[in-house]
C-alpha cells in the first residue's frame, strides 16, 4: 500500500481535499446510507409502504380541503395530481431537514469515537430522503397514466436537475441545521414549526402563477422553482420559465457554500461540544 | 529498517470550561441572555474580540511531544485526567489539537471503544460490515476477512440474529474480532482491553502481538493494566496533568509511575467530565483504631472505604478492588460480589460506602496502589480509578524484614504453618 503522509494542525482550513476524503470514504456513505434504510424499515410494521402511505393520505386529506371545500386553483389539472407533484418534492425536503438536522447528534457515539468527513452523516441522510422519494414516485406514474398526461419531453430532462436543486438545497440547509444542532439543542424543538411555516411560502398547495411578481423574490426559495417546474414538465400547467429555475439554482448555490463554510467551522468542535 | 512514522511536536489542547460544564446550550438561553442583559453580552463579546476575557480555560494537553518507528508498541499511562485520552483523540483526528503539529505517516486505525456504531437492531453479519466500514475497512477487505472475523468471535450460530439479543460477551467478543482484523500500518488503541473475559483478552494480546511483530505496525496503547503494558510495550509514555512526565523503557517508567504518588489518607475524586450512571466520590484508609491513616502496620488489619453515588437504577455493578505493588504486580483482587448480599442489588439511585477489610499478615512491606473500579463484569467499566490512593505497609517486624526489598522476594505473605520436627535415627 502507499504509504500517506498525514499532518495534524490545528487548524484546518476549507480545502480540495476535502472534496478527494469525501471521495475516498464514499463506501461509509453507502454503509451509513444503508443501515439507516435498513433499521428504519426494521422497525416499521408496513415497513417501506410507509414512504408510500405519507404522501398519499397528505394528498387525499389536501385534496379535501384545499381542492374541493376552499376551490384552490390548480392551474387547470386536477386537484390531486397538482398536489401530489408538490408534495413529491416537499416531502423530500422537508423529510431531508428533519433528518439531517439530527444526522450528528443521533451518531453521537460514533463521532465522539472515530474520525471520517463528517458531511458523510447529513449527506446520508438525504440520500435515504432520496429512496423514499423515488418509492413516491410510483405513484405519480400511477396517477399520470390514471389522468392521461404525457409529460413533455423537455421534462424528462429538466426533472434531474430539479431532483440535484432540491438535493443540494437540503444538503445545504440540512448541513446548516445539523451544525446548529450540535451546539444549541433546542433547534430540534423549532424545526417542526420552521418546516410548517415554510410550506406554507413554498407553492405547494397553491399554484406558483397566483405569486404574480412577487414569483421572482419566492423564487429565492429554491423549491419554489422545484414545484413550479416540475408540474410545468409533467402536467403542462404552464410553459417551463427558466429565469425562475435559474434563480433556484443561483440561491441553491448560496445555500451550499453558506451550509459547508458553517459546517466546516464548527466540524472541528463538534466531538469536544457533542 | 525502521522510519518514524510518528512524529508529535508541542502538542496542546485547550479546553474552555464552558464546553465541559455540561454539554450542549439551549438557544433559548442564549437569546434570553442577551435580551436580558445586553450590555453584558455586548461587553463579553467586545472582550472575547480584544482578548481580554478572562480565561476560563484548562490545558488537558501541553507540550506533548514524542516519536514513534515502525514497529514500536508504545504504552500510555497516567492517571485519570492526565490527558491519555485526548491524547489518543488528537492522533485519531477526532478533535484538532489547539497547538502543535503532528506528522504521521501512514493509514491509521483507532479503537478508543470496541463496537463503534454497533446497532442493536441489526444482525451480527450485518453489524461486522458496517463497524468494519467504520473502523475504515473497505468493503471487499471485509468480504475476505469475513469467516476470520466470525471464526476469532465464535459466534456462526447467531450470525443471522439481531446483536440486541446477543449476551454481552458475545456482543464483546463480536465487536473485538472486527477490531481485531484492522490491518492500519498504526493502531491506537484506547483501554479497550479492560472489557471482554480474560481468556478472549489474552487472544486479543496475542493476536496484537503476533501483528506487530510479523508485519512491522505500530501500536499506541493507553492502558491501566500495567501487566499488558509491560508484556506488550517496548517503550512507554507517562503522562501527568497533559504533560510528558517520563518517556522511555517501559519497566523503568511503570517503576517510576508506582513509586512516585505520595501516600494519602483520602482522596476525593473530581466530578467525572460527563455524568456517569455511577461513580465513585472519596476513597479513605483506616487502621484498627477507626483512624485516617496513610500507612498501616503489616501486622494489624485495616480498612478501604469507598464513597460512591448511584444516579440511575442499575440492575448489576461491580464494586471492585484491586491493589498492585510498586514492581507493577497486581497482588490482590477483591469485589463487592464476595460479601454475598444480594440485597442491594438492582442499585437505586442514591449514595453508597462501602467497607473493604484487608486481613493482617497478608500484605508485605512496600507501597500499594488502589484502583478501584465499578464494572459490570466481563462488559464494560462504569468508573474506573487507577491509582486512585495510595498507602503504605511498613514492617513491625515480619519474617522479610531481614531483606532489604520486601517485594523482591514476595508479593504477599502466605500464612503458611511450618513445622519441624526430627526424624528418629534408623
Amino acid at each position: 500500500m502507499e504509504s500517506q503522509t498525514l499532518i495534524i494542525r490545528p487548524k484546518k482550513v476549507l480545502s480540495w481535499s476535502d472534496a478527494v476524503e469525501l471521495w475516498k470514504y464514499r463506501e461509509l456513505l453507502y454503509f451509513f446510507t444503508w443501515r439507516d434504510l435498513k433499521v428504519r424499515y426494521k422497525q416499521t410494521a408496513i415497513g417501506i409502504l410507509w414512504a408510500i402511505f405519507q404522501p398519499f393520505i397528505t394528498m387525499v386529506v389536501f385534496t379535501f380541503f384545499f381542492g374541493q371545500l376552499a376551490q384552490i386553483p390548480s392551474d387547470g389539472v386536477p386537484y390531486p395530481i397538482f398536489v401530489y407533484v408538490g408534495l413529491l418534492f416537499w416531502q423530500f425536503f422537508s423529510g431531508a431537514l428533519t433528518a439531517t438536522s439530527g444526522s450528528l447528534t443521533n451518531n453521537q457515539t460514533i463521532v465522539t469515537k472515530i474520525y471520517f468527513p463528517r458531511l458523510i452523516l447529513p449527506i446520508t441522510s438525504v440520500i435515504t430522503q432520496l429512496v423514499d422519494f423515488a418509492v413516491a414516485a410510483l405513484i405519480l406514474v400511477g396517477m399520470m397514466f390514471f389522468y392521461g398526461f404525457t409529460p413533455h419531453l423537455s421534462g424528462l430532462f429538466i426533472l434531474p436537475l430539479l431532483l440535484l436543486i432540491a438535493f443540494m438545497a437540503s444538503v445545504g440547509l440540512g448541513l446548516i441545521l445539523s451544525a446548529i444542532n450540535v451546539k444549541y439543542r433546542d433547534v430540534r424543538y423549532a424545526l417542526p414549526f420552521f418546516i410548517q411555516i415554510l410550506l406554507f411560502v413554498t407553492p405547494v398547495i397553491y399554484p406558483a402563477s397566483i405569486l404574480g411578481k412577487y414569483s421572482y423574490i419566492m423564487a429565492l426559495n429554491p423549491m419554489t422553482g422545484v414545484i413550479q417546474s416540475a408540474r410545468a414538465a409533467l402536467l403542462g400547467t404552464t410553459p417551463i420559465n427558466w429565469l425562475l429555475v435559474f434563480i433556484s439554482l443561483g440561491s441553491t448555490f448560496l445555500i451550499m457554500i453558506v451550509g459547508i463554510v458553517v459546517f466546516k467551522k464548527v466540524e472541528r468542535y463538534f466531538a469536544d461540544i457533542i | 529498517m525502521s522510519t518514524t512514522v510518528i512524529e508529535v511536536k508541542n502538542i496542546g489542547k485547550r479546553y474552555n470550561i464552558t464546553h465541559m460544564r455540561g454539554g450542549y446550550i439551549a438557544l433559548r438561553d442564549v437569546i434570553m441572555g442577551i435580551v436580558k442583559k445586553p450590555f453584558s453580552f455586548l461587553k463579553s463579546k467586545a472582550k472575547q474580540i480584544a482578548g481580554f476575557e478572562a480565561k476560563e480555560d484548562f490545558w488537558a494537553l501541553r507540550d506533548v511531544s514524542f516519536s514513534a518507528q515502525t514497529g514500536e508498541v508504545i504504552g500510555i499511562i497516567g492517571r485519570n485526567g492526565a490527558g491519555k485520552s485526548t491524547l489518543l483523540k488528537i492522533l485519531s483526528q477526532i478533535t484538532p489539537p489547539t497547538e502543535g503539529e503532528i506528522k504521521i505517516v501512514g493509514r491509521v486505525g483507532s479503537l478508543l471503544e470496541v463496537g463503534t456504531g454497533f446497532h442493536p437492531e441489526l444482525s451480527g453479519r450485518e453489524n461486522v460490515f458496517l463497524n468494519g466500514a467504520i473502523l475504515g475497512m473497505t468493503k471487499k477487505e471485509i468480504v475476505k476477512k469475513f469467516d476470520d472475523i466470525v471464526a476469532f468471535a465464535g459466534i456462526e450460530k447467531f450470525l443471522d440474529t439481531p446483536v440486541k439479543y446477543y449476551s454481552s460477551g458475545m456482543y464483546v467478543r463480536l465487536a473485538f474480532s472486527v477490531a481485531a482484523h484492522m490491518e492500519p500500518d498504526i493502531l491506537i488503541v484506547d483501554e479497550v482491553l479492560a472489557v471482554g473475559d480474560s481468556e478472549f483478552q489474552k487472544k486479543c494480546l496475542g493476536k496484537m502481538e503476533e501483528v506487530t511483530k510479523k508485519e512491522g505496525r505500530t501500536i499506541l496503547f493507553v492502558s491501566h493494566n500495567m501487566t499488558a503494558i509491560k508484556s506488550l510495550c517496548t517503550k512507554t509514555i507517562w503522562l501527568d496533568g497533559g504533560k510528558v512526565k517520563m518517556i522511555g523503557d517501559t519497566e523503568k517508567v511503570i517503576e517510576q509511575y508506582m513509586t512516585d504518588n505520595k501516600v494519602s489518607a483520602s482522596t476525593t475524586f473530581a466530578p467525572a467530565k460527563e455524568e456517569k450512571e455511577m461513580s465513585f466520590s472519596k476513597i479513605w484508609i483506616t487502621d484498627e483504631k477507626g483512624q485516617n491513616v496513610s500507612q498501616v502496620n503489616h501486622n494489624e488489619d485495616f480498612d478501604i472505604h469507598l464513597e460512591f453515588e448511584a444516579r440511575e437504577k442499575i440492575n448489576f455493578a461491580e464494586i471492585s478492588i484491586c491493589l498492585s505493588n510498586t514492581l507493577g504486580v497486581n497482588v490482590t483482587f477483591t469485589s463487592l460480589s464476595e460479601a454475598f448480599d444480594n440485597t442491594f442489588y438492582p442499585f437505586k439511585p442514591g449514595r453508597y460506602t462501602t467497607t473493604t477489610r484487608i486481613r493482617k499478615n497478608f500484605l508485605v512491606p512496600d507501597t500499594y496502589s488502589v484502583r478501584v473500579s465499578a464494572h459490570e463484569r466481563n462488559v464494560r467499566d462504569i468508573d474506573l480509578h487507577e491509582n486512585a490512593i495510595q498507602f503504605k505497609v511498613v514492617d513491625a517486624g515480619s519474617p522479610l524484614s531481614y531483606y532489604s526489598q520486601a517485594n523482591y522476594w514476595a508479593s504477599a505473605f502466605s500464612n503458611a504453618q511450618w513445622k519441624i520436627q526430627e526424624d528418629p535415627k534408623k
